[in-house]
C-alpha cells in the first residue's frame, strides 16, 4: 500500500473533531471518517479565562476515544491541533499536560494565522480550478464564532489577512438586545452594524482591489450552503442568488431554520448573523460569485501532512504566500524595496553557502527571508528607534502561515539587527535567533549604500572562510567598513570568518 | 368539513389494539383452516395464545396504568383508555371462545381421527392408563410440588405471574368444622406439561400435567377432603414497563400520581368454566379482580402447550415439510464474501435464502488480516449466536469491534446483558443503547484496508441479526461496498457512539431525525404527481401502520388519485376502500407459515420509481423513538427482485386477507382462479435459482477427462 493513513484532531471552540484521511500519490487526499463531538470549550475560555475541570474531563474522554478510533484505522500518524479556546485559556499548559497524561496525545496549540493558513491549504488542495480562480482577485472569508477573517489575494498569492472582531456570537447577542424590533428593522440594523465593522478594512485594504470571487469557509456557512437553493445544497452561488437566499433565511423563524438546515436550536440562532455577514461582505467587495468549498481545519491538517510527506503535490506555492504577505507589509511601511531585494539575495546566498555549518532547514530559510523583508519597517514609525518599532509592528501584525513563536522569532531577529544582541532578551529561541541575526547583519552590511553594488557576488565557504567575492568595479568602501563591523559577531556564532573580496580586472 | 379535517378525523382511524386483535383473529383463522396440515393448525392456535399473553402483559397492562393514573388522552381513533379496555374485553372474550371452540370441536376430534387421543379430563382415563399416570405422579411430580393451604394462621399465597396453578376448596377431615379452606398448588414448570401415555395397540394418547395432579390432589392434602379443584392462571401488571409508545407524557402523569399505580395488580384470570362459585369468589376477592378480567375457559388453560404437541415425533405427514433455506446464487463460488460483494451488490431474501452469508460476513471479517474494524447493531440475538462468537474472535484478533447492544428489546433484557458482557470481556467496544431511544436499525459495517485504499462493506437489513428467527421471519438484506453507503454507515455508527450528525447523508435515511419527514415527502410527491395527471403509485409492505400523520398523508394521496397498495401483516389503523377517503387504498395482510417481517416501500415518482427497504414500520414509535434506517434499492437487478416480492405478495390469493371498508378482513374468493401462495412461490423460486446456478456451473462435456494440475510439495 503506497498510501498512508493520517488522523487529524481539531480541538476547537465549540467542537472536537477527528478526521481520518487516506493520502496517496495516486488518489490524493480522501477523507475516510469524520467524527464530531460538540463541546463548548470556548464558552469557558471566553467567560472565565480558564477551561473548567468538567470540560477537561469530558474532553479527555472524547480524545481518548479519538485515539482509539485512530488506532482502529491503524493510522500512520496522528496530529492534534488546538485553536483559540485553548490558546486563550490561562490554564492551557495544565490542560495540555492532562491530555498528554490521560490520552498520550501531544496537542499543539496553533496561532490564528497558522489556523487560517491550514484552512487555506485545504481549499487549495480541494479544487483544481483554485489556481485559476485566484488569478482574478479573490478574497477568502471565514466567519467564525468569535471573529471573522478576511484574506486577500493578489495575482495568485495571498497578500494580507485580517482578523475582525465580527463573529456570529457577538452579532447574536446584539440581535437579542433588539428583539422587540420588527424583522425588517432587525435585518437593517444588523446590516449597518456589520457594515461599520468592515469600514476600516475597506478603506485600508480594498481601495484599489477588484474582488471577483469570494471563498467562504467556516462551519456556519457549510450549514448555510446546505440550502443555498430551494432544491438543496450548492457549492457555488452567485451574488444575486445569495441575495435571494438571504431574504429567505431572514424570513424564517428559528424552528424553520432548525428544520431546513438540520441544526440544533442554539445553532439555528447563529445562522442569520452568519448569513448577514456574508451578505455584507459580498456587497462590500462587489464579488460576483461565492464558493463554499466546505473544508475544515482537519482537511488543512491532512493537506499539510500530505505536503510534508510528499504524498501530494500542490500546484500552489504556499511559502510564496508567506513571503508575498511579508512584501506587502514592507511596501506598506515604505521600506526601500531594491535594498530588500538585494539583501534577500545576499542573505539567502550566505544561508545556502553555510548549509553544512549552520544545520538549519527550509523553514528557517523562509524565516530569514521574512526577516529580511521586514528588517526596516520600524523606520516608518521612528527612524531613531527603528528596532523596537519594527519589533512591535511585527508582533502586532498577523502574518499568515506563521505560528506565534515564529513571528516572535522574526521580530527578534529584526530587532537585534541593529540592537546589541542579548541572549537573555531573546528567550528560548536565542540560539536560532543569533544564527539568523548574524546572517541578516552581514547581508545588510553588504548593501550598506543601498545601491546593490554587490549584486551577483559569489558566496562560498573555502578553507574555513566565508568568502564573498564581487566583481563590482566601483567603490565599495561603505560596504567594506560595514562588513568588517559584522564580521566578529558572525564568527562568534559560526566559527567561520566572513571576508569580502573585490576582484578587479586589470586593465 | 374541510379536507384536512377528514384526513385526521378520529372517526377515520381504527384503534390499534382492536386492529391487533383482528390480526390475532387472522392467525386463528389459519388454525381453523382445514386445508392446512393438522399439526400446523396446532401451531397457529398456540401462537394466538402466546400472542394474546404478550398483548395483555404489554398493551392491556399499559392501558390499565393509564386508567389508574386518570390519563384521559384519546387515541388515534378518539377512544379514551377506559373505552378501549371495555372494547378489548369484549373482543378478547370472543377471541378466547373461538380459540377453545377451535380446539375442542375441531382440533381434538381431528387429532383423534389421526390416532392421537388427547385426554381432556382425567376422568376419561382407562384403568390401565390411570395406573400409569398415578405412578408417573408419584415418581416424577409429587416430589416437586408445594401444596399450600390457607387458614387463619396462613395468609393467601403469592400466585406467580403466568404460572399454572390448581386451586381447591378443602374441608378438615376431623369433621366438626364445616368451614371450607382455600388451598392451591402450582403446576411445576420444570416438568413437561404434555405427558404421553403408552398405549396398547394402535394410536397414541396424551394428557396434560394439571389433569394428572388434579387426579391425585387428595394425596397432597391428607388431612383434608377436597371439595372442588380447578386449574387457574393469572397475569399481572408487574415487572414490565409501560410500552414506550405513550410513555413520554404518560410517565409524567404517572410520576405525579405514583401512588395510584398498583404494582403486581392482577389484570387477567383464566379459570375453568365449571369452577365452583365459592372458589371463584375467594379468588376474586383475594386477587382484586373485576368481572371483565375473568376468562372462563372451556378446555385446558394456556394453549401454548400445543407448540410442544407440534414438536412430538412422528406425525410427519401432518406437518408441512421443513423448508431448508437455499444458498444465495451470487455466493455459490470459491471467492470469499468480500470479493463477491465487490462484484456487485448482493440481495438476500430470508428465510427463502439462507442467513449464513450474514454470519459468514462477520466471521470472515473477524479473521481477515486486512479488516480494521467491524461495527454492528444488535437488537435481538439468539442465545449461542455465531455472530457474537465471531465478534468476540475479531476483537481477539486485534480488530476494532464496536457493538451497539439494545437492552430495551422487549422481554429479552436478561439475555442481552449476558452476551453483552461476553463481548466486553473479549475486548469489544460495547455501547449500551441510547438514552430515550431504542436502536432498531440493522446495520453491519466492515472496514477493510485494501490495495487501493480503505473500502467499506455494509450489510443492511430489515430483520434482526438472529440466525434462528431468520429461519421463520421473512426479511430482506443487502450487502454492498458502495462508497456512498459506506460513508453513511460510518456516520451512523459515529452518531450511535454519541458524536454529532454528519453534515449530510448520501443514501441512508435515519429515524428519529429524518425518516418521518422523508416518508411524508415521498407520499406527498405522489399526491402532487397525481394532481398533475402523472402516474402515481405507492406500494408498501410492513408489519404495522398506525402513524396518524402518515395515514392522513395516505388518505390525501388516495383522494388525489394515487393508487396505494399496502401489505400490512399486523396492526393497521387506516381504513381502506372507504368512499371519499381511501377509495384507492387496498390493504392486505399475509399470514402464513413464515412471519412476514420485511419492510419494502415503492414510490412511482412520475415514472422514475424509487424503491426502499427499512427496519421501520410506519408507527409513531418507529419514526420518533427509535433509531431506524431506510435505505434505497438502486441496483437494477436487485430492484427487479424486490419488485417481484411486492408483485407476488399483491397477487397472493391463498394466504392474503383483504381489509374491507367495514374494518374486517376477508380471504379472497378462489373460484376459477389459479392459486397463488406467495410464500410457497418464493420457496420454489429460491430452490429453482440454485438449480439454475448449479446447472450453469456443471461442466458441459463430461466425456473429456481433465488432467489435474501438478501440486506443489505434497
Amino acid at each position: 500500500m503506497a498510501g498512508k493513513i493520517f488522523a487529524a484532531i481539531d480541538i476547537g471552540s465549540f467542537e472536537l473533531e477527528l478526521g481520518i484521511y487516506e493520502i496517496s500519490p495516486g488518489s490524493g487526499i480522501r477523507k475516510v471518517d469524520h467524527v464530531r463531538y460538540a463541546l463548548a470549550l470556548g464558552s469557558d475560555t471566553y467567560r472565565t479565562g480558564v477551561i473548567s475541570y468538567r470540560h477537561v474531563e469530558e474532553m479527555c474522554a472524547v480524545l481518548a476515544d479519538f485515539v482509539r478510533i485512530a488506532e482502529g484505522y491503524r493510522a500512520d500518524e496522528r496530529r492534534a491541533y488546538a485553536t483559540s479556546a485553548l490558546r486563550e485559556a490561562r490554564n492551557n499548559r495544565i490542560v495540555l499536560d492532562q491530555i498528554r497524561v490521560r490520552t498520550g496525545l501531544k496537542v499543539k496549540i496553533i496561532s490564528n494565522s497558522e489556523q487560517r493558513f491550514l484552512t487555506y491549504k485545504a481549499i487549495a488542495g480541494k479544487d483544481a480550478g483554485f489556481n485559476r480562480m485566484i488569478q482574478k482577485g479573490t478574497a477568502t472569508v471565514d466567519v467564525g464564532f468569535g471573529g471573522m477573517q478576511i484574506s486577500l489575494f493578489d495575482k495568485d498569492a495571498l497578500v494580507t489577512t485580517q482578523n475582525l472582531p465580527l463573529g456570529v456570537m457577538r452579532l447574536r447577542s446584539f440581535l437579542n438586545r433588539i428583539q422587540n424590533e420588527s424583522r425588517e428593522t432587525r435585518t437593517e440594523l444588523l446590516g449597518e452594524m456589520v457594515d461599520n465593522e468592515l469600514f476600516t478594512f475597506r478603506k485600508m485594504y480594498l481601495k484599489d482591489r477588484e474582488i471577483k470571487n469570494l471563498i467562504a469557509t467556516g462551519s456556519t456557512v457549510i450549514h448555510l450552503a446546505r440550502h443555498f437553493t430551494e432544491e438543496g445544497p450548492g457549492e457555488w452561488i452567485s451574488a444575486a442568488e445569495y441575495k435571494e437566499f438571504y431574504k429567505r433565511v431572514t424570513a424564517m423563524n428559528r424552528g424553520m431554520k432548525e428544520d431546513v438546515f438540520g441544526v440544533s436550536p442554539e445553532y439555528a440562532a447563529l445562522l442569520t448573523p452568519s448569513a448577514a455577514i456574508y451578505e455584507q461582505v459580498l456587497e462590500l467587495t462587489g464579488a460576483e460569485t461565492m464558493w463554499v468549498p466546505g473544508v475544515c481545519l482537519l482537511d488543512g491538517m491532512a493537506a499539510e501532512y500530505g505536503e510534508e510527506t510528499r504524498l501530494v503535490k500542490f500546484k500552489h506555492d504556499f511559502s510564496g504566500d508567506i513571503i508575498a504577505s511579508a512584501r506587502v507589509m514592507a511596501k506598506r511601511y515604505k521600506s526601500h524595496i531594491p535594498h530588500i531585494q538585494a539583501m534577500e539575495e545576499y542573505a539567502l546566498g550566505i544561508f545556502d553557502a553555510m548549509k553544512k555549518y549552520h544545520g538549519m532547514g527550509r523553514r528557517e530559510r523562509l524565516l530569514l527571508q521574512i526577516a529580511v523583508n521586514l528588517h526596516s519597517c520600524g523606520k516608518f514609525i521612528s527612524v531613531r528607534d527603528a528596532s523596537s518599532c519594527a519589533y512591535n509592528i511585527i508582533m502586532g501584525t498577523e502574518i499568515i502561515g506563521l505560528s506565534h513563536r515564529e513571528r516572535e522569532l522574526v521580530a527578534n531577529v529584526v530587532r537585534f539587527n541593529r540592537q546589541e544582541f542579548s541572549y537573555e532578551e531573546s528567550g528560548e529561541d536565542s540560539m536560532l535567533i543569533a544564527k539568523l541575526v548574524a546572517i541578516l547583519r552581514l547581508a545588510n552590511s553588504m548593501d550598506r549604500s543601498h545601491k546593490q553594488k554587490l549584486a551577483g557576488a559569489k558566496i562560498a565557504v573555502k578553507d574555513g572562510l566565508l568568502t564573498v567575492s564581487t566583481s563590482y568595479e566601483g567603490d565599495i568602501t561603505l560596504e567594506k567598513i560595514a562588513f568588517e563591523q559584522k564580521q566578529e559577531f558572525f564568527e562568534e556564532i559560526y566559527g567561520i570568518r566572513p571576508v569580502l573580496k573585490q576582484k578587479r580586472r586589470i586593465k | 368539513m374541510a379536507a384536512e379535517e377528514i384526513y385526521t378525523n378520529p372517526k377515520n382511524f381504527v384503534n390499534r389494539e382492536l386492529s391487533w386483535l383482528e390480526f390475532n383473529y387472522r392467525v386463528l383463522s389459519e388454525a381453523r383452516d382445514k386445508n392446512i396440515p393438522l399439526f400446523e393448525r396446532l401451531k397457529f392456535l398456540s401462537i394466538t395464545a402466546s400472542n394474546l399473553d404478550e398483548f395483555f402483559m404489554v398493551r392491556v397492562a399499559s392501558l390499565k396504568d393509564m386508567v389508574h393514573a386518570g390519563y384521559e388522552k384519546p387515541d388515534i381513533a378518539g377512544m379514551k383508555p377506559k373505552q378501549q379496555l371495555e372494547k378489548i374485553a369484549e373482543k378478547t372474550h370472543e377471541l378466547v371462545n373461538l380459540q377453545y371452540s377451535t380446539y375442542s370441536r375441531s382440533l381434538v376430534p381431528a387429532l383423534k381421527q389421526q390416532g392421537l387421543r388427547v385426554i381432556v379430563n382425567h376422568e376419561d382415563l382407562t384403568e390401565q392408563e390411570g395406573a400409569y399416570v398415578d405412578r408417573y405422579f408419584h415418581d416424577n411430580v409429587y416430589p416437586v410440588l408445594t401444596p399450600m393451604a390457607v387458614d387463619s394462621s396462613r395468609p393467601f399465597p403469592l400466585v406467580r405471574n403466568k404460572t399454572l396453578n390448581i386451586a381447591a376448596l378443602v374441608k378438615k377431615k376431623s369433621g366438626e368444622d364445616d368451614t371450607l379452606d382455600f388451598a392451591m398448588v402450582q403446576v411445576p414448570s420444570v416438568i413437561p406439561r404434555l405427558v404421553e401415555i403408552p398405549e396398547e395397540g394402535e394410536g397414541r394418547a396424551v394428557i396434560l400435567l394439571e389433569e394428572i395432579i388434579e387426579r391425585n390432589i387428595q394425596s397432597l392434602f391428607l388431612n383434608y377432603d377436597i371439595v372442588t379443584a380447578h386449574p387457574f392462571r393469572i397475569m399481572r401488571n408487574a415487572d414490565f414497563n409501560i410500552d414506550e409508545e405513550e410513555a413520554e407524557d404518560l410517565l409524567v402523569e404517572i410520576q405525579k400520581q405514583l401512588k395510584k399505580r398498583q404494582w403486581g395488580e392482577v389484570i387477567r384470570l383464566e379459570i375453568d368454566e365449571r369452577v365452583d362459585k365459592r372458589l371463584l369468589k375467594i379468588l376474586k376477592r383475594e386477587l382484586h379482580l373485576e368481572n371483565d378480567d375473568i376468562f372462563f375457559i372451556n378446555g385446558p388453560l394456556d394453549l401454548t402447550f400445543l407448540m410442544k404437541m407440534y414438536g412430538m415425533d412422528g406425525f410427519g405427514a401432518l406437518k408441512t415439510p421443513k423448508y431448508t433455506p437455499q444458498r444465495v446464487p451470487a455466493l455459490m463460488n470459491d471467492d470469499d464474501i468480500f470479493t463477491n460483494i465487490r462484484k456487485g451488490d448482493i440481495f438476500l431474501h430470508h428465510p427463502y435464502e439462507s442467513f449464513d452469508p450474514v454470519v459468514d460476513f462477520v466471521r470472515t471479517a473477524s479473521k481477515d488480516p486486512d479488516v480494521l474494524a467491524i461495527k454492528q447493531t444488535l437488537y435481538r440475538v439468539s442465545g449461542n449466536s455465531p455472530i457474537i462468537a465471531a465478534l468476540a474472535a475479531a476483537a481477539d484478533n486485534g480488530k476494532q469491534v464496536s457493538v451497539l447492544v439494545e437492552l430495551k428489546a422487549r422481554f429479552d433484557e436478561e439475555n442481552n446483558i449476558n452476551w453483552a458482557k461476553t463481548l466486553e470481556k473479549a475486548g469489544c467496544h460495547v455501547i449500551y443503547g441510547l438514552v430515550g431511544l431504542k436502536t432498531h436499525s440493522k446495520i453491519t459495517l466492515v472496514v477493510r484496508r485494501e490495495e487501493d485504499g480503505i473500502r467499506r462493506y455494509v450489510h443492511l437489513g430489515t430483520g434482526n441479526y438472529n440466525d434462528s428467527t431468520a429461519k421463520q421471519y421473512t426479511d430482506c438484506g443487502i450487502m454492498t461496498c458502495n462508497p456512498l453507503i459506506g460513508e453513511d454507515a460510518t456516520a451512523v455508527f459515529n452518531m450511535l457512539s454519541g458524536y454529532s450528525e454528519p453534515l449530510g447523508w448520501n443514501k441512508l435515511v435515519l429515524a428519529p431525525l429524518w425518516l418521518r419527514g422523508r416518508l411524508l415527502k415521498l407520499i406527498r410527491r405522489e399526491t402532487e404527481n397525481a394532481k398533475k395527471g402523472e402516474p402515481a403509485h405507492i406500494m408498501a409492505k410492513m408489519n404495522s401502520l398506525c402513524d396518524k400523520e402518515v395515514i392522513a398523508a395516505l388518505y390525501e394521496a388516495s383522494c388525489a388519485g394515487v393508487k396505494i397498495e399496502l401489505i400490512i401483516r399486523g396492526i393497521c389503523c387506516l381504513k381502506a376502500g372507504v368512499p371519499d377517503l381511501s377509495e384507492n387504498i387496498h390493504v392486505r395482510s399475509i399470514v402464513g407459515n413464515f412471519l412476514e417481517h420485511s419492510r419494502i416501500f415503492y414510490f412511482e415518482n412520475g415514472g422514475r420509481p424509487q424503491l426502499f427497504m427499512a427496519s421501520a414500520d410506519w408507527m409513531p414509535r418507529n419514526l420518533d423513538k427509535r433509531v431506524e434506517i431506510m435505505f434505497p434499492v438502486e441496483d437494477p437487478e436487485i430492484k427487479k427482485q424486490v419488485m417481484h416480492i411486492l408483485e407476488v405478495q399483491l397477487a397472493d390469493n391463498v394466504k392474503a386477507h383483504v381489509l374491507q371498508p367495514d374494518g374486517s378482513y376477508e380471504k379472497m374468493d378462489l373460484r376459477g382462479k389459479q392459486k397463488i401462495c406467495s410464500q410457497d412461490q418464493f420457496c420454489e423460486e429460491a430452490a429453482e435459482a440454485v438449480r439454475r446456478k448449479l446447472a450453469e456451473q456443471e461442466p458441459k462435456d463430461r466425456r473429456v477427462f481433465i488432467p489435474a494440475e501438478p501440486q506443489e510439495n505434497q
